[in-house]
Order: C-alpha cells, then sequence, then structure tokens
C-alpha cells in the first residue's frame, strides 16, 4: 500500500538520523549559475571535492542573454557568475552544457530532452522548479545552496520526509484547454500555499492522456502551490518519449530499465496523507489577475470582489490589485497588454510552440505588442527549424531568439518595463518578476499567441 | 551568520503584516548575481525599501526608525516562490536571527534554518495579538527559547510553543552543519552504492 513517492524514496534511504532526516542518495544534480558558486566555495573552503562528479550536471540558464551568445556576456556580473559556473566545473571535471553547446538550454528543459532524467530517480537542483522532472516519474525537488554543497560533497542530501497528496483529474479536456491551463486551475483552486508540506502525484484521465511536454508543465508548477514536487507515474507515453534519447539506458540496459520502470506506479491500495479531485470539464483557458500563481481565474471571468476574500487576507489583495491596476469585480478580457513572452522552464518546449504557432500562422502580431519567443534548448530551436514553425512564426512577424530563462525572471536584458502588462507563459508573475514594477499575467501558449495578435487579452478559443 | 550558536534571543520586532511575501520581494533576481553570500542584506525587500532612483520610501516599515530588532514577523506564507538561499542570506545580513509567521514555504524554512536563522511558526491568533501589541507600542519585545521551543509575547505575557526538528535544534544549539555528518556516513553512502542500481 506504499505511494510511487514512498517507493523511490525508501529505495533511497541511505541512513535515518534519529528524530531527525532522512540522508538520501541523490542520483542526479543540475547546477546552474546562479545557486551554484557559493556551494562550490564553500566545497572548497572545507578542503573537499565533489564525491560523485558523473552524477552532476551544469548549464547556465538564467543570465544567459537571448541574443549574440556567441559574444562575452555585456553585464559583467552575469558574466562572472557564468564563467564561475564553467571554471568550478572544469575543476572538478563535470558535465559542462555552456552557452551555444548543442545542449545548452533551460535546465529543466534540457535533463529531460536528454534522457539526464529518468524514471525511479532522485534528482535536485538548485531552483524550486525542478519539480518539473517528476514528470518523468522521478523524485526531483529544489533545494537551496547550502543543500547544493551537501549534494556535491556527499551525493546525499539530508531531508525531512513530506507528506503525499494525490491530485486526481478526470474527465476531459475542452479545446482551447492545455497543461498550463490544468496547472494554473488547479493553483488556483489549492491557493499558492495550499500544498505546503505535500509531495504530489498527479493522476487521472486528463494526465494519463497528456504529453510529455504538457506533463512537464503541470509538474513544473508545483511548487505555485507550495508542494515539494509533483510527479507522474511512468507509462507508455514516457517510455516513448525517453527512448533513443542520449542518455537514456540503449539496448539490454533499456530492457533492464523498462523492466524496472513498469513498476513504478503507487499501489491500488496506497494511501496518501491527502486526496484531491478536479474535473477535467470544469476548467476553461487560465489567466492570472494578481501577484501570485495562485491569484488565476477562467479568462472569461470576473477578478474576485474585495468581500470574497477572508478578511484577514485582504489588506494583501488590495495591495496586489494596485499593482497590477486592476479593479476587483472587473473583466480582464479586451484589456490592452503591452508584451507577450513564450518560453521558460514551464511553456518553452516544442509542444508550447506548436500551439502558439497553430493560432498566429497566416495572421499577424498586432505591431503594438513587443514579443519575446524563446525556445527552451537549442534542441527545440532545432525543432521549430525541422517542422517550419519559425517560418510560421517569423511570417506572422515574430522573431525567434536565442535559448535561455530570459524575461521569465528577467536576470538579463528581457526585463518588462515598469507598468507594462505582460502576458507571459513563465510561471510567476510576482511583483517585480520580470522587470521593476513588471506587470505579469501567466497564462498558457494559446492565450500569450491570442494577446500577442490582438494587443489584448483574448480568449483563444475566438482565434481557432 | 554561519555557525553561531542559537539559544535565548530577547528583541524588539520589526513587523510584516502581508501575507504570501515571496523570495523575488525578499531580494529580487538581478541582485542574485555575486557569487559570494555577502551583501545581499543591503538588498533585502529592495523594490519595497527603496524607489527607483534608490531613495529609501519612507512608508516601508525598514526605513521607519519606529522599527527595529533582530526578530522579522511576516504574515502568512512567507517565503514562498524561488528556492534562492540569497533570501535567506539577505534576512541574515540584514541581521534578522528569527522569523515569525504563521507559515513558510518549505524550501525557505530549510535555507533558513541552513544560515541559522530561526523561522517559528505560531498560531494565527499568537500572530495576530503580536502585530497588534508592536502596533500599539513598537518597543514591545518577544523572548525566544530554543531549548524549551517557547516563544513569548512579552507585553502581553503570553507564550507559544513552537515545532522545530530535534535534529535541526540540535545544529543550531552547537553551531553544527548537515555536511560534517553526511560525510561521517560515508561507508553507508558506498554501501547504498553497492546495493542499488546505478543510473
Amino acid at each position: 500500500m506504499n505511494t510511487l513517492f514512498d517507493k523511490i524514496w525508501d529505495a533511497h534511504l541511505v541512513t535515518k538520523v534519529e528524530n531527525g532526516p532522512t540522508q538520501l542518495y541523490i542520483d542526479r544534480l543540475y547546477c546552474h549559475e546562479v545557486t551554484s558558486p557559493q556551494a562550490f566555495s564553500g566545497l572548497k573552503a572545507r578542503g573537499l571535492k565533489p564525491l560523485r562528479p558523473e552524477k552532476i550536471f551544469c548549464m547556465p540558464d538564467h543570465n544567459t542573454p537571448t541574443h549574440d551568445q556567441d559574444k562575452e556576456i555585456e553585464d559583467e556580473i552575469s558574466r562572472t557568475q557564468v564563467n564561475t559556473l564553467a571554471q568550478n566545473a572544469k575543476e572538478f571535471g563535470l558535465t559542462h552544457f555552456g552557452m551555444l553547446h548543442p545542449k545548452n538550454g533551460i535546465i529543466h528543459v534540457v535533463g529531460p530532452e536528454n534522457g539526464l532524467t529518468l524514471p525511479g530517480m532522485t534528482i535536485v537542483c538548485g531552483d524550486s522548479h525542478t519539480s518539473t522532472h517528476g514528470a518523468l516519474g522521478s523524485v526531483a525537488f529544489g533545494i537551496g545552496t547550502s543543500e547544493v554543497e551537501m549534494v556535491l560533497a556527499s551525493q546525499c542530501i539530508l531531508q525531512s520526509k513530506p507528506k503525499t497528496m494525490r491530485i486526481t483529474v478526470n474527465g476531459r479536456l475542452d479545446k482551447g484547454v492545455t497543461a498550463k491551463d490544468v496547472a494554473l486551475y488547479i493553483i488556483a483552486k489549492m491557493t499558492t500555499g495550499g500544498a505546503t508540506g505535500y509531495f504530489v502525484e498527479y493522476a487521472g484521465d486528463v494526465i494519463r492522456s497528456m504529453s510529455m511536454e504538457g506533463r512537464l508543465t503541470l509538474c513544473n508548477l508545483s511548487i505555485e502551490m507550495g508542494a515539494r514536487g509533483g510527479m507522474i507515474a511512468p507509462d507508455e507515453i514516457t517510455f516513448d518519449y525517453l527512448k533513443g534519447r542520449e542518455f537514456a539506458p540503449k539496448e539490454s540496459e533499456w530492457d533492464t530499465a523498462m523492466a524496472f520502470w513498469k513498476t513504478l506506479k503507487s499501489d491500488d491500495d496506497a494511501l496518501f496523507d491527502k486526496e484531491i479531485l478536479f474535473n477535467g470539464n470544469d476548467i476553461q483557458p487560465m489567466i492570472t489577475y494578481g501577484t501570485n500563481p495562485g491569484m488565476g481565474m477562467g479568462i472569461t471571468e470576473k477578478i474576485p470582489t474585495l468581500e470574497s476574500i477572508p478578511e484577514v487576507g485582504r489588506i494583501s489583495y488590495s495591495k496586489s490589485l494596485e499593482y497590477m491596476g486592476y479593479q476587483p469585480g472587473e473583466l480582464l478580457i479586451g484589456k490592452k497588454i503591452d508584451y507577450v513572452f513564450l518560453g521558460s522552464c514551464t511553456n518553452g518546449r516544442i509542444e508550447d510552440f506548436r500551439a502558439f504557432a497553430s493560432l498566429v500562422k497566416g495572421k499577424k502580431k498586432d505591431p503594438s505588442v513587443i514579443a519575446w519567443i524563446v525556445p527552451g534548448s537549442w534542441h527545440v530551436n532545432n525543432q521549430l527549424k525541422e517542422e517550419g514553425i519559425d517560418k510560421i512564426l517569423i511570417e506572422a512577424g515574430f522573431a525567434i531568439r536565442q535559448p535561455g530563462c530570459s524575461a521569465c525572471l528577467a536576470m538579463n536584458d528581457d526585463k518588462v518595463p515598469a507598468g507594462k502588462y505582460a502576458v507571459s507563459t513563465s510561471n510567476r508573475n510576482f511583483e517585480g518578476r520580470q522587470g521593476p514594477g513588471a506587470r505579469t499575467l501567466l497564462a498558457s501558449p494559446l492565450v500569450a499567441a491570442a494577446a500577442a495578435l490582438t494587443g489584448k487579452i483574448t480568449d483563444p478559443r475566438t482565434c481557432m | 551568520m554561519k555557525n553561531e550558536k542559537f539559544t535565548i534571543l530577547t528583541s524588539t520586532c520589526v513587523p510584516l503584516p502581508l501575507e504570501n511575501v515571496d523570495t523575488d520581494q525578499i531580494i529580487p533576481a538581478r541582485f542574485l548575481k555575486a557569487t559570494t553570500k555577502d551583501g545581499f542584506g543591503d538588498n533585502l525587500f529592495r523594490d519595497w525599501r527603496y524607489d527607483k532612483q534608490g531613495n529609501q520610501i519612507g512608508s516601508f516599515v525598514l526605513n521607519d526608525p519606529t522599527y527595529s530588532g533582530q526578530i522579522l514577523v511576516a504574515g502568512k506564507n512567507f517565503g514562498s516562490g524561488s528556492s534562492r538561499e540569497h533570501a535567506a542570506w539577505a534576512i541574515a545580513g540584514y541581521g534578522f536571527r528569527v522569523v515569525i509567521s504563521s507559515f513558510f514555504a518549505d524550501i525557505f524554512k530549510n535555507n533558513a534554518l541552513n544560515n541559522f536563522v530561526l523561522p517559528i511558526v505560531v498560531s494565527e491568533p499568537f500572530l495576530a495579538s503580536l502585530f497588534n501589541c508592536i502596533s500599539k507600542n513598537p518597543e514591545t519585545k518577544v523572548e525566544v527559547n530554543l531549548a524549551d521551543q517557547t516563544v513569548i509575547n512579552t507585553a502581553l505575557g503570553v507564550s507559544e510553543h513552537f515545532e522545530i526538528n530535534p535534529y535541526k535544534k540540535h545544529c543550531l544549539m552547537n553551531g553544527l552543519d548537515d555536511i560534517d555528518f553526511l560525510l561521517s556516513n560515508k561507508d553507508k553512502i558506498e554501501a547504498w552504492e553497492t546495493e542499488n542500481q546505478q543510473f
């Protein structure tokens, strides 16, 4: 009666501190440039080296510019951070996919698409969106820099075991409703802290019929309701996705791996600490109106009134709407927007570009909109070319930029100016997330495409 | 900020009665580019604390001389969002040693503990009355006793028990960190590797 999470967690238990956390073995550590330098310097100060360098994969993504990557990064501090990762990887013999490397891209896009992320693994990275990798049936979660240092030093982490939650989404999705909408719907229902302390397994008809890209989007956003991570039991969709990927097992190793992977599911009588049920038919294209990802609604709905908010939360709620320049009780449909961002570890994969292209094909971008179209990796960029999506986008007035985290958190030059509205396929609408004073509306690639065509918040179902 | 033993702290408080304060507010992404742990305290709550020209915003609590102390008191769900430990470095760097709230995000809580900043979860009524006391009298002191796991609002003489993992409590009280412990189990790590299928 074990859950999938319990099975993977227990299989990685090295030892347990009495009345304390578990020492958990980690199969894969991903490092990017922002949250690793202090971990490497801590390691060096202790006179240590990474215990298992072959299990560690490094790449810059947060600071990388989305243009002219063949030139030096202009911002000196960004450049130092990116170079520090390269130096640390070189010093300790770690795999490093630097800028312009054919495997470079956003770490949570690159791991799965290269078969580095596999079912049954434990995976950590100094990045809260590490939950993405759970889509392949791994236990993956974000950690802090002290914890990165722990894993570098010992290939283990000390961690208290979270509680388990299963979120089942049955029924089916209507036309125009994507994995992003499912995630934003769940987060709106759960609230931004509603799954704190839990590790989530997603189940149900809607999840089973979701593509691998969709599952990656859904698991990616688990952290936005506070969950430690999110995961989906591997199935034929997972195995088909993995087969032939560069680092995935090959030949007889593939057969051995498959035999193991097929055992990776929660037992029929597994007991979760919490069970939540949603109906996929209730979900429409979603958009956020406030300053945390839990402040989302169906795109045709009205912003909740102040009276509908519990009294203790009203100051925060008013502050949030004031920041966004919106009034309680009003509709968002038809509101002017200034920027559109397609990309990020949430929606920077091929399927997201296919969806966006399907809507803008043969049409033109509204000239008032500035659009940043940023593939999640060079691999995705190549797929765009192979499928002719690049031509569709260019003909519709969009330019494709070079891969990286880009405007999701605006650590590079892709910053939304103060007071401007951005319909963004990324994961966070926090104050200032896309630049100081920037106003972010989180949505799916389809909603982003509809906004790019009209310059307004638009129901994508009216453009299909 | 590292390896400071924590026993008892009595201090006035800085109140921040907002919910869902995320780590992008605690330390915005554009300040994450350093390769050391120093200096983040200067940019704690940067965009609430300073305007675009870099002038202090007088209404923000950190700029209000009425309030000071080593304890930050914040609304529900403090530290949500990004895993950036820079948020904990900023809080510690500014001089806070305790954050009191009715609810913390998981990763922030771990990051705080790993930097010897104690996150204390109190009940909603305790938090509400503490905000009330501080607003009436900014000199209100709170006493935190880690050994007893009690937090006391000295203005009212009201105390509450708080939970902390016994292992983490031991680390905090003795100024120890996790890496020494993990490496002391190297034989167990190697035994695990021998017994288990390696990816």
